[in-house]
Parts: C-alpha cells; sequence; structure tokens
C-alpha cells in the first residue's frame, strides 16, 4: 500500500480535502478523484495543452503537476468558468464564431483564452497566438479560435444561457 | 502515464532539503518547477525514491538587482523572468530566450535555474547563462560554492551541481553601457525545443569597435557551449555585418554537431552559422541603440 498524504486545496471556489499518492497528476485528481472530467488529457507529454487548468488564476498543464503541489493552492477548471445561468465569455466566443469542431482540445483552449483575457483583456492578435501556442487543435486551422478568443475580448460581459423551447 | 512511486517531502528551508538529500543519498530528486523532471518521472526513464519539493522553501523567488549584479533565486519561474522589468532592457537576451522557452503554460510552472541545473542541451537558458557569464550559486553540506558557467555544463543533461546540492540562485553582472544581448531560436515545432538557438552579448568601446563578446549555443552539440572561437573574431573589430558573419562561421568550431530526424550534421551547422549571425547582429544594434536588423 502507497503512502498517501492528506492534502487541501479550493477547485473552482470549494474546499476539497482528500488523499493522495504523492505521485498522482493534478490532471487525475481532477478527473478521477474528483469527477471534474471536462479537463482532458491529450498528449500527456506537456506538448498539446488538452489539460490546462488556472493554478492561483495562471494557466498550468495539469498532466505536469502533482496533485500534492497544489495543495493549500486554488485551482480552476472549464467546469468553473461560466456557471449554470451564464456562459464565460470565451465559451461563447467558441460557440458563436465555431471555435471548435471535435471539442477535444476546446476545454484547454478556453482556459488558456481565459486567463489570456484575465491578464490582458485587450490582446493584439499577435498575444492571441501566443497564448495559444501551448495548445494543440487537429481540427480548426486555428484561425476560428483566434476569432473567438477575439469577440471574447470585445465582450467581456458573461453571456446569459437562451435554453431553446 | 504514470510515475512510479516516490516518497514525497516538502521541506520548508535549504537546510532541510539538503538533509533530505543526504538522507537519500543519491536516490532522491529536487522539485521546483517540475516541468523537466516530472515529464522523465512520467517517461520512467528516471525512479528516483524520493521527491525533495523546494516548492514550500521560502525566499527563492526573486529577482534583485545589487552591488551591480543581478540575482534570480531558485523557484523563479520562466514567466516572472519574462516579464520582470527590470530586466527587460538591462538583459534583453534572457528576456528573449525565457519568452521562447516553451509554451505559456510551461513558463509559468517552469524555473530559470530549474532549467540551468537540469542542463538540457536543447533548452534555451544555457545558450544565455553563457552570453551573460553567469555564476551558479550552490548550497550543500559542504558549505555554500560559486560554479562559473565555464564549469557548469558538464554533459548532456548534466550539470556541476552534486547529487545532494541545491542551485539556490543563479546571478549574472549587470551588462555596461554599450551593451547590447539577443537571442535567437530555430525552434522544432512540435516540442519547442531548439534545434539551434544562439545567445550573443556585445559591448562596443567608446570608438565604436567590440570591446567584449559572449556567445552561447545550445540544440547544436550534446551539451550548450560558448562559441569561443566567434568571439576572439570579434574582439577588436568594427561590428560591421562582414565581420559579423565571418566570426559567425566559426560558431561549430571544434563541437561535435548532432545530427538527428530533425536536422542532418551539415544542416543544423548552417542554421547555427545564420543564427549567429543573426543574435550578433541583433546584440551590435541594441549596444547602438538602434532597432532590430532585419533577420
Amino acid at each position: 500500500m502507497a503512502t498517501t498524504q492528506r492534502i487541501t486545496l479550493t477547485v473552482n471556489g470549494e474546499t476539497v480535502t482528500r488523499e493522495v499518492e504523492p505521485r498522482q497528476l493534478l490532471v487525475y485528481f481532477l478527473r478521477d478523484t474528483l469527477g471534474l472530467t471536462g479537463t482532458h488529457v491529450g498528449c500527456d507529454t506537456t506538448q498539446c495543452g488538452a489539460c490546462t487548468v488556472h493554478l492561483n488564476g495562471q494557466a498550468v498543464k495539469s498532466c505536469t503537476i502533482l496533485a500534492v503541489q497544489a495543495d493549500g493552492q486554488a485551482v480552476t477548471t472549464i467546469e468553473g468558468l461560466g456557471s449554470a445561468t451564464h456562459l464565460h465569455p470565451v465559451q461563447e466566443g467558441f460557440r458563436l464564431k465555431h471555435g471548435l469542431q471535435c471539442g477535444y482540445c476546446t476545454p484547454g483552449m478556453i482556459m488558456s483564452a481565459a486567463a489570456l483575457l484575465a491578464h490582458n483583456p485587450h490582446p493584439t492578435e499577435e498575444e492571441i497566438r501566443r497564448a495559444i501556442d501551448g495548445n494543440l487543435c487537429r481540427c480548426t486551422g486555428y484561425i476560428k479560435i483566434i476569432e473567438a478568443i477575439a469577440w471574447a475580448a470585445e465582450h467581456p460581459e458573461p453571456v446569459p444561457i437562451e435554453v431553446q423551447p | 502515464m504514470i510515475p512510479a512511486a516516490f516518497e514525497y517531502h516538502a521541506p520548508t528551508s535549504v537546510e532541510e532539503a539538503i538533509a533530505l538529500l543526504q538522507r537519500y543519498d543519491g536516490e532522491a530528486k529536487l522539485l521546483a518547477g517540475g516541468h523537466s523532471l516530472l515529464p522523465m518521472l512520467k517517461l520512467r526513464l528516471l525512479q528516483p525514491a524520493a521527491l525533495i519539493d523546494l516548492g514550500r522553501v521560502p525566499g527563492l523567488r526573486y529577482i534583485r538587482r545589487e552591488n551591480g549584479h543581478f540575482t534570480i533565486g531558485a523557484l523563479t519561474t520562466h514567466a516572472e523572468v519574462e516579464t520582470a522589468a527590470p530586466l527587460a532592457a538591462a538583459a534583453r537576451g534572457l528576456v528573449e530566450a525565457e519568452g521562447l522557452v516553451a509554451d505559456v503554460q510551461v513558463r509559468n510552472r517552469g524555473t530559470l535555474c530549474g532549467s540551468l541545473a537540469h542542463a538540457d542541451p536543447a533548452g534555451d537558458p544555457p545558450a544565455v547563462a553563457y552570453a551573460l557569464d553567469c555564476e551558479f550559486h550552490v548550497q550543500g553540506p559542504r558549505g555554500p560554492r560559486v560554479v562559473p558557467v565555464d564549469e557548469w555544463f558538464v554533459d548532456t543533461l548534466q550539470s556541476a551541481l552534486e547529487p545532494d546540492e541545491v542551485l539556490t540562485a543563479v546571478r549574472f553582472p549587470v551588462p555596461p553601457p554599450r551593451t547590447g544581448s539577443a537571442y535567437r531560436k530555430f525552434e522544432q515545432p512540435a516540442s519547442h525545443y531548439a534545434l539551434v538557438g544562439v545567445a550573443a552579448l556585445v559591448t562596443l568601446d567608446e570608438a565604436g569597435a567590440i570591446a567584449r563578446c559572449r556567445v552561447g549555443v545550445t540544440g547544436v552539440g550534446p551539451v550548450a557551449y560558448r562559441a569561443r572561437g566567434v568571439e576572439e573574431a570579434l574582439v577588436g573589430q568594427r561590428p560591421e555585418p562582414a565581420a559579423l558573419a565571418e566570426a559567425a562561421e566559426r560558431v561549430t568550431e571544434g563541437v561535435e554537431v548532432l545530427g538527428d530526424l530533425h536536422a542532418s550534421v551539415p544542416y543544423r551547422s548552417h542554421v547555427a552559422r545564420v543564427y549567429a549571425r543573426r543574435a550578433l547582429a541583433a546584440a551590435v544594434a541594441r549596444a547602438l541603440g538602434q532597432p532590430d536588423p532585419a533577420d
């Protein structure tokens, strides 16, 4: 039986305490332990960015961080970005501008974009491109993603979710 | 991919970290940002008995300017160096290189000192460490010591850091007036590692000739190196384009140039010469207070 360690961190605004093996990666802690499967595992080699979450407000690759390193820190995942009634502007931008096709890279893309806009609300196109340098998309060719992020920068308010009858 | 099991320690002082390193007698690895170490653990290229996480040690995350030197602490991330206002003008080559390390997410976690201790032969920081004439501040059970850059990079993935030592900071002189530095990189687009990376620092004398020149190269050989042939060719010369190009021809002198899937030996050697010329030209333009020349 491997030794475990108790960690307490804030995930999407809620305090969680769990026993984890030191070798458990943050992405598996989020997905398997907490059931937050919106964060994806893509390449698992620190390249594709599908596992991007915010750690203390910064975009990071959760496949390359141990859960124990996040002890005492604040994590935001894609599930914590919008709300039940409102989309985050970046989410709405991706919907409106067709910033996705298969959707696999989308949570990571959106988390990188949201971190960019939180630190730099009016990025240039070059700054948008730089901000998603660590996120790979194999469908869109990126153009629509860049348009989606640019749209979000121009529309910084949360967007009410319209439920179709 | 899941690392093999290890014991985890999060000491709260450098002394405690050193004691733990001694206790594990070479079987433990230090963890800072973890962006070189954790990928190796996941691939099980490394299976240490323990990780000693420096992340909880206070006072290791800083960029200071004092007594004519910049000092950067062990836990300072690439992103923090990239965006540090005091470095923006004084050490543009460093800022430039740090902004080209991998991608945003990696720069938010990975540390400058961790990268230098890891000594990846294609990492960006080692080239700049040569250009800036860095010295490495190390603490261990035998007390503190300072290692000059010329003794730091020993071999592929091997620095002069002993298994029971901690690299606590890297330090370099504030570049004098009429100095410019630059980093030019041709990257492998998937990994963002350097196929060729050249850092140059040039100081001009009052008459406009090159008084001092340092050139560091990464991605080209089995270990990052100082291109002494280029430096020797330029000291005392006027920084004319022809002189820079001629000096850049010597960038792989005496080096066992790597050839691989991405770049053959002749190709990588050619790119190294071109990027050496570009890095030198940018450093000269900056020393003169001029805009960067077109590559």
